[in-house]
């Protein structure tokens, strides 16, 4: 479930990107390489309990599979917040600059 | 249980590589190697190991947190749960040899299959800008 949401995450990351690909002006590129890396590497994760649980895999309790979701929501929050924090460090447009310049 | 300092390690390695080249591309000896890459329809290495860059440090990260979330790593030393018994740690340093290597191994292999196509670009790129320039003549 983990593996899914960060997928669904890394997709629609991908997608908003192209939509304003070449220009990267909100940073979102790191946010497609940061959940990109995160589900690669959690698919690794996935091959190697599916080879040590076979099918019982693709059957887990409905508690596990819940709370899963709960991390993979809050890994899908924790990368929004470290974007934020980077868009807001990088502050590609200037505004947080021009906000604290402002008299 | 310590399979994302597999992943982390490499980062380093790549971030402190990174840094390397861009000064090494910048230094007044290839001072005008960097500035021909910069205006040639070429992206630079740097950029490319700044991909690799981002995929492992943004998924060592939130692998981190999935252990953190798990009780696998805590605040105190030392720092990894399994760490602090025998029997843990030699199955930890297991799932890190197994887990971790083929985790920081797929990313390289993705990292390598992005820029195995954007050299293929790039190619595509300078032989049609050759070829216009031929037409134009």
């Amino acid at each position: 479930m983990t593996l899914l949401t960060a997928v669904f995450a890394a997709v629609i990351s991908t997608v908003v990107w192209y939509r304003n690909a070449p220009g990267d002006e909100m940073k979102v590129s790191i946010l497609c390489f940061m959940y990109w890396g995160a589900s690669l590497m959690w698919l690794v994760d996935a091959i190697f309990e599916y080879a040590e649980l076979r099918e019982a895999y693709f059957t887990p309790e409905p508690a596990d599979m819940l709370n899963d979701f709960f991390l993979g929501i809050s890994v899908v929050a924790l990368g929004l917040v470290i974007w934020v924090v980077i868009l807001l460090v990088k502050d590609p447009k200037g505004a947080v600059k021009k906000v604290l310049l402002k008299k | 249980m310590g399979c994302f300092l597999v992943p982390t390690t490499e980062a380093v390695i790549v971030t402190i590589a990174e840094h390397v080249a861009e000064k090494k591309a910048l230094s007044s000896g290839n001072r005008e190697e960097a500035l021909k890459e910069v205006q040639a329809p070429k992206v630079p290495f740097t950029r490319k190991l700044s991909w690799l860059r981002n995929m492992l440090w943004g998924g060592s990260g939130l692998l981190a947190f999935e252990h953190v979330w798990h009780g696998e790593v805590v605040p105190w030393f030392p720092f990894l749960t399994a760490a602090s018994d025998p029997a843990d740690a030699a199955e930890m340093l297991h799932e890190m040899s197994t887990v971790g290597v083929t985790m920081a191994a797929l990313v390289t292999v993705v990292w390598l299959g992005m820029v195995a196509v954007s050299s293929a670009v790039e190619k595509k790129a300078a032989q049609q800008t050759a070829e216009e320039a031929e037409s134009k003549a």
